[in-house]
């Protein structure tokens, strides 16, 4: 409903990009604080129509669905801050929904806005991205059934340094296992931070997990989206400005790594079927 | 803070340490285990005599309420655990303590897996712990052995704990509507990192879950039971929901929908027999137990009846002997605002004829039992109930089921401000003040 009548106002205001100035938001919002916002109940219960009206023509959603399968979600950018990763994919990928999952209300609405004022501006592109507001380490399934994702970015998280608070950290051993439901075989998970600490915490947590394995050195040189990661959103341009490091962990998603099991002392190949 | 709110606060903080009142049957029915507040009182049905749980190990004794109690599939252990972050574990043979692990933070559920070999709790952050039971004998070993990590959701209260009865999958419920279904870690003692699935459909907390698995579809079924008055049933290994039962329409409150969403009567527990013919279920604000079938030819659940109890009595607990076809129904509460009397009171009911009413659901009624007939009889009631004439405390029994209500609310169901709190709220943060 939103959806519509902040149509009506971008077009009237045309082709104008939102300014950030209108947006403050606090730089930070506590994941474990209980939510107000309203939540799907099942991944189904989404109409992604609103969302990505091209990709939904509206003749379709009359008939029946079944002459062609509805198109899904396939890249996530937990946390997509002001969006900037979104809008450079969008581009690349130009046939690929990609939705951004923003906590802040403030931001996603200027998410919301940009997307808007860039599909006005630049007819036919830019249909393939938007954005929700929600709490991704809560309600990810609600909106990812399994296997459905292929790509999910993990742009410069909250760094979270007190040891206290490291449970708030989007990536963690806990929510590695919701990533790897939602991700695909084969699936990739990018992350990327300034702080070193951050990074090697990532990483660890990535490396100890079965269900992942580092994606290597040479298919990264060639992976597009890779560049992106420190050029294209604005947390990396602002440590691109600094000067500063960053840190990458990128990550394939894998059935569950057998020769783990081989150093098991205890081997049991009896039980368990693979049930990817 | 205006007034109002400070004494709301103050309100909901008495009542948050209700506890309801416990019932765990052995899988022989030959005993029964009750718990309220952090007493455990357990009741020989064989020895027709009161058991005490002895302690040698050194460990502390529960001192707060147990939230969760439950026995083994094979009958051999007996866990209890609660508020105070304590599992204890017993042998029911000689009703020794033979482990004390403690946890870091208070716990809500426990589940013991079908061998026997491990033990599974989840505590108020969202984790789930598991310790291995395999080594016997090494009592100093199994002193120091310390519960580690299995899963966790995130910062969500974890309201039921399940294994599979092939010992495949963990589920867990939280009260963000979900229910998790995950397969039990391939090497022992390692995190649970595959998900099998999400059941998602609850529109409330989930409140309790049952694993079902009938002759004729061994791959099983999952109940659940929510606050949005509603017990579902679900293919677990697919996330599929196969049937919802409204539960809250069926027992009569027809229009609870109309009213404030707060009124809908919230499941608070489930038991089932294994092979899914009898589901029972304890409603809030419901006097009696609710007798659903979970049927496995058409995947779906069907309504069989409501076996109506006296007014006063809303149970809290349930349990189901499928070797004797009797259903035990408990209902009391600790640490309520205003105790009638020093003892913890509790109602013990039991429902029989069970076998009967399931081969002729038309001709036969289950038979509520006089307290008379209970199998073990006055030492039985005595030693559970706290009292043998439990049922003339009507005042104290029916307090109950209000601050349960109150207290069950207040754990599960997210706090809602209106706009104007919310505005008040915002005003008295701290960056704000540093501006004006």
């Amino acid at each position: 409903m939103s959806n519509n009548s902040k149509n009506k106002k971008t077009n009237g205001q045309s082709t104008r990009l939102p300014r950030k100035r209108f947006y403050r938001a606090r730089a930070h919002s506590n994941p474990l604080s209980d939510s107000h916002f309203p939540i799907p109940i099942s991944p189904s219960d989404v109409d992604y129509s609103h969302h990505y009206p091209h990709f939904f023509p509206s003749e379709k959603c009359d008939h029946d669905n079944d002459n062609a399968p509805t198109p899904k979600i396939r890249f996530a950018d937990i946390g997509c801050g002001f969006g900037g990763l979104l809008v450079s994919l969008s581009t690349i990928f130009p046939d690929t929904l990609m939705i951004g999952m923003e906590l802040r209300d403030k931001v996603t609405e200027y998410v919301k806005e940009r997307i808007l004022a860039l599909r006005a501006s630049n007819p036919g592109q830019y249909e393939n991205i938007s954005v929700v507001r929600t709490n991704s380490m809560k309600y990810l399934p609600n909106y990812f059934g399994k296997a459905q994702l292929s790509k999910m970015f993990f742009l410069f998280p909250d760094p979270h340094f007190k040891e206290k608070n490291h449970r708030r950290r989007v990536i963690s051993h806990q929510l590695l296992d919701e990533y790897a439901y939602a991700l695909e075989i084969g699936g990739i998970i990018y992350t990327v931070t300034d702080v070193e600490e951050l990074g090697d915490w990532m990483r660890s947590c990535l490396e100890d997990h079965p269900l992942f394995t580092a994606v290597p050195e040479d298919e990264l040189e060639v992976d597009p989206v890779v560049k992106l990661l420190t050029s294209a959103t604005e947390e990396g341009q602002k440590v691109a400005r600094n000067g500063g490091q960053t840190f990458m962990a990128i990550f394939r998603r894998i059935a569950y790594r057998t020769d783990l099991l081989l150093l098991c002392n205890k081997p049991n190949p009896t039980t368990h079927s693979n049930a990817i | 803070m205006d007034e109002e709110e400070v004494s709301m606060e103050a309100a909901e903080n008495s009542s948050k340490d209700v506890a309801p009142a416990l019932i765990a049957l052995h899988p022989l029915e030959s005993c029964v285990a009750v718990a309220i507040g952090s007493e455990r009182r357990l009741f020989d049905l064989q020895g027709k005599r009161s058991v005490s749980l002895s302690d040698n190990t050194g460990g502390s004794s529960h001192s707060d309420a147990i939230r969760a109690i439950c026995f083994g599939a094979n009958g051999r252990l007996f866990v209890s655990a609660g508020d105070d972050k304590l599992v204890k574990l017993w042998a029911t043979d000689s009703w020794h303590c033979v482990r004390t692990i403690c946890s870091e933070k208070r716990v809500s559920s426990v589940a013991l897996s079908h061998d026997g070999q491990y033990v599974t709790f989840a505590d108020k952050f969202g984790a789930v712990w598991i310790v291995d039971l395999d080594e016997d004998g090494n009592k100093d070993a199994m002193a120091d052995k310390k519960a580690v990590p299995l899963l966790g959701h995130y910062c969500s209260i974890i309201t039921s704990l399940e294994i599979s009865p092939d010992g495949r999958f963990i589920a867990s419920a939280d009260r963000d509507f979900k229910i998790r279904i995950t397969m039990f870690p391939r090497k022992p003692l390692k995190l649970a990192n595959e998900i099998q699935s999400f059941c998602l459909g609850h529109t409330d907390f989930v409140s309790c879950l049952s694993f079902v698995c009938p002759p004729d579809y061994s791959e099983g079924f999952l109940l659940s039971g929510s606050g949005d008055a509603t017990v579902r049933l679900w293919d677990y290994k697919s996330g599929c929901l196969l049937d919802t039962c409204e539960i809250g329409e069926k027992a009569g409150f027809v229009d609870y929908k109309e009213v404030e969403k707060e009124a809908s009567p919230a499941v608070t527990n489930i038991h089932s027999f294994p092979d899914g013919s009898l589901v029972a279920v304890a409603i809030q604000s419901l006097n009696g137990v609710m007798l659903l079938k979970c049927e496995s030819s058409t995947k779906t659940l069907s309504f069989l009846k409501t076996v109506y109890m006296e007014e006063s009595f809303i149970p809290t607990s349930l349990s189901l002997s499928s070797s004797a076809k009797r259903l035990w129904v408990i209902m009391g509460a600790s640490n309520l605002p205003s105790p009638g009397s020093s003892q913890l009171l509790t109602r013990v009911r039991v429902v029989s004829n069970l076998d009967q009413f399931l081969l002729d659901p038309h001709g036969c009624d289950p038979i509520i039992l006089e307290d008379n007939d209970i199998p073990g009889g006055e030492n039985l009631l005595t030693r559970l109930q706290g009292s043998l004439y439990a049922s003339k405390e009507e005042a104290t029994l029916a307090a109950t089921a209000s601050a349960l209500k109150v207290a069950m609310h207040n754990l599960l169901i997210k706090k809602q401000y209106s706009e104007e709190k919310r505005e008040l709220r915002k005003r008295s943060r701290n960056d704000r003040k540093q501006k004006q």
